[in-house]
């Protein structure tokens, strides 16, 4: 089709910008995680995540990406299911619960920082009232609680849509056919909402495992998430090399995730990516 | 007389200030078909909501075989429900749909097989076991959402219209299927429907309603022959509807003339609404007419002509195999058993509303 042809130069502001800003850093970053100093192929970038201090960083990046996930999807469903069930307010009562995304996400986080130090907002109040103080800034406690407080409106989100697209009707038959709610639950609206857990695990998972300003600001210099050491491998210690390397590694966990849920998501209808 | 399975006393609902059912009653006899035919908000959906018990009634009860049920909920009743758009569960195939309700029940896995089986062959869909219900077409997902209660074995099916997405075809075909399994299974069918064919093609008792009240209660033959009233006269069917004096017993006058009817009791002079069904209107060469009109519009129908006659001021509908084309003179004439006399409604509820359809 000769007018469809005439359009196509329409995509190419989108061309440029693929090329450019994703596959053009891709490649760059490959480059650099495949070779040395010297520009010679070496694996030793890659292998590098075995040695304790980075294989310590990967694992308690998992570790806490997988809690903050648990957690966001513990509070995120009953949430949701909350949210789905309301007829009129739901617009008004969303609103309230996305609202802190429009926040920077920088400035909420900072914001937790003031809240959480150990003469912060709640320490104080705490000790006007003469309760024990809590002291759990610079831990890993704190950089879930920041995770989870960042994260759970990507959880919610496609929970609720998954949740709102089953027709009444569905729940209704389930309790015709003889089933009681905690039935109804777990064959009917927990099978159904798949798709919507599955993507949002990711939108969860992939950011707090990649973080490395929640880890930061809330975790002290202490606590190194694999966010964290590449990040100084590009800042502080100018090794390009080692950065990328360990980047390809996070990014073979991220595409591992990615698989996983399309495997559950085949229609793609709990995506928002 | 079969007894009565379900009794609803005086049943009110409403949402807001929005009233659907106003002291509502109704009963229905064991192995009836009965279908509550209205346009929609009259409350038939809501009715049989109530009798599924997906709704509570703000005021009356709800008896099955003489047990209060008013409270109970769905998962604890005797009776299915096939719900409009047929409600699958989209992660099952065919057979998990099926056996859905006899697994929640504990059966065995051989009676479970065994009903899947009967159940997918009486409805036509040996083989589908398989299948997703995404991969069926309409028709075919409907026969699940029957075969999915029907395995149950309930003693009432109640169905909210259930053959409203299918197209014409496919929706005579599926009444047909239904009038044979209510057959077959011997239980009572509660049907909601706006369409009055259907109502009239499979029912046992028709119960026409209209804003949360019933308009009438009979057979398929009294409701279309001897309508009640206005509303029922006009949803029923297409039907010329005029006002008209009682002038006697038996002889009825409406737009200037007098013609000879059947009815009786309604005193002398009494204002009334007299119905004619557009197939009772006889039209004749004019001198033999007992009025005279022209002929106005005209289109073939297949099985009949449809026309419209001006004549005495009205409009008249007339459906008929013999042809007169537009501009004729025609005379009408009506057989006085064809001339049916209803009172004028009493009350603002009853009168017939304009449909949208």
């Amino acid at each position: 089709m000769k007018n469809r042809n005439n359009l196509k130069f329409m995509a190419g502001p989108y061309m440029v910008w693929a090329i450019g800003f994703i596959l053009i850093p891709l490649f760059i970053m490959f480059y650099f995680g495949l070779t040395d100093k010297n520009g010679m192929t070496s694996l030793a970038n890659v292998l590098s995540i075995a040695t304790p201090e980075h294989s310590k960083a990967l694992s308690l990046s998992i570790s806490l990406a997988v809690a903050a996930t648990v957690i966001c999807l513990l509070l995120g469903y009953p949430l949701a299911a909350i949210l789905a069930h309301m007829k009129n307010s739901s617009g008004v009562i969303i609103f309230v619960f996305i609202l802190p995304m429009w926040m920077n996400f920088l400035l909420r986080t900072l914001a937790w920082q003031t809240l959480l130090e150990k003469t912060g907002v709640i320490n104080t109040a705490l000790s006007a009232l003469h309760l024990p103080t809590i002291n759990i800034i610079n831990t890993s406690h704190a950089i879930v609680l920041g995770m989870v407080y960042n994260f759970l409106p990507f959880m919610v989100l496609p929970l609720y849509n998954s949740l709102t697209k089953i027709d009444e009707n569905v729940i209704n038959a389930a309790a015709d056919l003889g089933a009681n709610a905690f039935q109804t639950f777990f064959k009917i609206i927990l099978p159904l909402t798949v798709p919507g857990i599955m993507s949002g695990i990711t939108m969860v998972f992939v950011p707090s495992l990649t973080t490395f300003v929640i880890s930061k600001l809330l975790g002290g210099s202490k606590i190194l998430l694999i966010g964290n050491v590449i990040e100084e491998q590009f800042t502080q210690a100018a090794n390009w090399h080692l950065g990328s390397g360990l980047s390809i590694i996070l990014m073979v966990f991220i595409v591992i995730n990615m698989l996983i849920t399309a495997i559950f998501d085949r229609d793609r209808e709990g995506s928002l990516l | 007389m079969s007894k009565k399975l379900i009794e609803l006393n005086n049943i009110s609902k409403s949402y807001g200030s929005h009233i659907v059912l106003d002291e509502f009653d109704l009963y229905i006899k064991e192995n009836e078909f009965v279908t509550l035919l209205g346009p929609s908000g009259c409350g038939k959906t809501t009715t049989l909501r109530i009798i599924g018990g997906f709704e509570t009634p703000d005021t009356g009860n709800v008896l099955f075989d003489g047990t209060d049920i008013t409270n109970m909920p769905p998962n604890k009743r005797q009776l299915n429900t096939v719900f409009q758009k047929y409600a699958l569960f989209t992660h099952m195939n065919i057979e998990d749909n099926i056996a859905f309700g006899l697994k929640i029940k504990g059966k065995s896995d051989k009676y479970i097989r065994d009903k899947i089986e009967y159940a997918l062959r009486l409805v036509n869909l040996e083989g589908f076991g398989k299948r997703m219900p995404d991969s069926l077409s309409g028709g075919q997902q409907q026969r699940v959402a029957i075969a999915r209660a029907i395995v149950n074995e309930p003693k009432v099916l109640l169905l909210d219209e259930p053959l409203g997405a299918l197209d014409l075809k496919l929706r005579q075909d599926m009444q047909y299927e239904l009038i044979r399994l209510k057959e077959e299974l011997g239980i009572t069918f509660v049907y909601v429907t706006h369409d009055q064919e259907e109502a009239l093609t499979m029912s046992d008792t028709i119960v026409v309603m209209n804003q949360g009240y019933i308009q009438q209660i009979g057979t398929p033959e009294d409701i279309y022959n001897e309508p009640e009233n206005a509303f029922v006269a006009d949803f029923i069917g297409d039907s010329n509807i005029i006002d008209g004096i009682m002038l006697q017993d038996e002889l009825v006058m409406f737009l200037g003339a007098k013609f000879a009817c059947v009815d009786t009791g309604f005193g002398t002079n009494k204002p009334v609404d007299v119905v004619i069904r557009p197939e009772d209107v006889i039209l004749t060469p004019p001198e033999r007419g007992v009025i005279n009109g022209v002929v106005t519009h005209l289109i073939f129908k297949g099985v009949h002509y449809e026309m419209e006659v001006k004549a005495g001021g009205y409009e008249w509908l007339v459906h008929s195999t013999t042809m007169f084309p537009v501009g004729a003179e025609v005379g009408i004439q009506v057989d006085p058993f064809n001339i049916q006399i209803m009172n004028k409604p009493a009350s603002e509820d009853e009168e017939a509303v304009p449909l949208e359809e």
